[in-house]
């Protein structure tokens, strides 16, 4: 394959995730309108009214009859997508986990957000940080252009018969969502073609014959029926190993995309930067990880072995990846922007310190909870962790493992 | 729960059942069994026509009602419903 010709569009992370899942044929949307994912659902919405899609556009009462909608068309091996953010978000709770547990492929857009209360419409992820359990793989991007690219990814991660996971694609409200920037955007077919007709393997059914995976009145199916303390564990443990399973197809799907697109964000599952002699490092997921690599360049033409690794991937967590490229470094400052109440730092920083509790190089790792409900992340708070970093390498000891970077 | 339990490889995903319904006797948690009195039976078969579970049929040879106790859960609608008081609830193991 050859990369193809490419148009550059001046739109926002919503514009860009609403043109992804045009050009992705997809068969049906439901959606329920929330800030500030609003105008992915609006523009889709408008494709539909305009008659460039064929989609099946539903509006639900709610996001809980959203995904639901989502679920029951995806179990009839339709290709679905939806988008949410928040509260929103929260209100799918339940269906989540009904989802990922019929292994229903759904894409879902999440504009993350903050929670109520006190009601907050700006960026963190405490929304999407808090379903890191319920069975989807989370994709975090960093710029709308790799939004663009992710979701269109996502359909052919999902729908991998070796998958069969829903999965969010996860974008940061404002900062992202509502902010222009230079897309390059493939063509309509060259994308059709990328993703492809989705497929169902073939499961056993109720009458001893293997028959497709998906509901159909000629070849009916039970799914998700009552399942006890015989083979609900069983179940769960197939979902654990199609997560198992999930980062060489990620990684794959990445890079037969960057063929076409000739963007690549660093191995599909993780984006290191200057990592391979960095001393200090710090990691973090979506559009802060753009702010932090200025920053890592101003300390490097000052001398610094400074680095950054971005997570693309949270769930599944890339765990040997950070392994490896952390083993050189000494000191690590883990950015959360969500907060677990109680649990001593954030959920990263709770999995990276896990990661690297079998490294041989065993770096101190802190923890920095930072731009909750869209507190600004300038530079010069960035620079200022980067400096304790190097203070914990000069002296070797961690005055407080956890902080606080931008509160009053 | 007697028979032989399948490992996590040998299951279909989702918790698509393999097997019919009619091979999942439901009806071995039940606390109370109903108990048929052919006396008083007017064979009006409203009992059979209101069972959820399937679990009362006519035998048309015989001209009897046959309660199928491997489905049957216990729940009692066809003892309150049947008109001619014919059937009545018994705990388990004392009927």
């Amino acid at each position: 394959m050859a990369i193809t010709q490419q148009k550059t569009l001046a739109i926002n992370g919503d514009e860009a995730v609403a043109l992804a899942v045009k050009q992705s044929d997809v068969d049906v949307v439901a959606a329920y309108p929330i800030t500030p994912q609003t105008i992915i659902v609006e523009r889709f919405s408008e494709y539909v009214a305009d008659g460039e899609v064929e989609t099946e556009f539903v509006c639900t009462e709610s996001e809980h009859s959203a995904l639901t909608a989502c679920l029951a068309a995806s179990a009839m091996g339709a290709r679905t997508f939806t988008a949410s953010a928040s509260a929103g978000l929260a209100l799918m709770h339940e269906i989540l986990y009904v989802t990922s547990g019929c292994r229903a492929p759904v894409v879902m857009a999440i504009v993350n957000r903050a929670l109520s209360a006190p009601i907050n419409i700006h960026c963190d992820h405490s929304d999407s940080m808090v379903e890191r359990d319920s069975g989807w793989i989370q994709i975090y991007a960093e710029n709308s252009q790799e939004t663009y690219d992710s979701i269109i990814q996502a359909f052919r991660i999902a729908e991998h018969l070796k998958v069969l996971l829903p999965i969010m694609v996860c974008l940061d409200a404002f900062v992202l969502s509502h902010t222009l920037e230079n897309v390059q955007v493939l063509a309509d077919e060259t994308v059709q073609k990328f993703v492809g007709l989705r497929d169902v393997p073939q499961v056993m059914g109720h009458e001893g014959r293997e028959v497709p995976f998906k509901l159909d009145p000629s070849n009916p199916i039970t799914m998700g029926p009552l399942d006890l303390y015989d083979y609900y564990f069983e179940h769960k443990r197939q979902q654990e190993e199609a997560m198992k399973v999930a980062p060489q197809i990620i990684q794959e799907v990445h890079e037969e995309f960057s063929q076409i697109s000739g963007r690549k964000y660093g191995n599909g599952l993780i984006d290191a930067y200057h990592l391979e002699d960095a001393d200090i490092a710090t990691v973090c997921v979506g559009s802060t990880a753009g702010t932090t690599k200025t920053v890592v360049d101003r300390l490097r033409k000052e001398g610094v072995k400074a680095g950054l690794l971005r997570l693309r991937t949270f769930r599944p967590l890339p765990l040997t990846d950070i392994v490896k490229t952390m083993e050189n470094v000494k000191a690590v400052a883990v950015m959360d922007r969500s907060n677990s109440f109680g649990g001593h730092g954030g959920p990263i920083y709770h999995e990276i310190r896990h990661s690297l509790y079998d490294s041989p190089t065993h770096p101190h790792v802190v923890n920095y909870i930072y731009g909750l409900g869209g507190r600004d992340m300038p530079p010069a708070i960035i620079l200022n962790i980067y400096k304790d970093l190097q203070e914990i390498l000069k002296t070797k000891r961690v005055k407080r493992d956890v902080q606080f970077a931008g509160v009053r | 729960m007697s028979r032989e339990l399948k490992g996590w490889k040998d299951i279909p995903i989702a918790g698509v059942c393999w097997k019919p319904a009619t091979e999942y006797l439901t009806g071995d948690w039940k606390t109370f069994k109903p108990i048929h009195d052919p006396e008083k039976c007017t064979k009006c078969l409203l009992c059979s026509l209101i069972c959820p579970d399937s679990a009362i049929k006519w035998n048309q040879a015989n001209e009897e009602l046959m309660f199928d106790y491997d489905f049957c859960k216990g729940c009692g609608i066809c003892a309150n419903e049947c008109p001619a008081d014919a059937i009545k609830m018994v705990r388990e193991g004392e009927g």
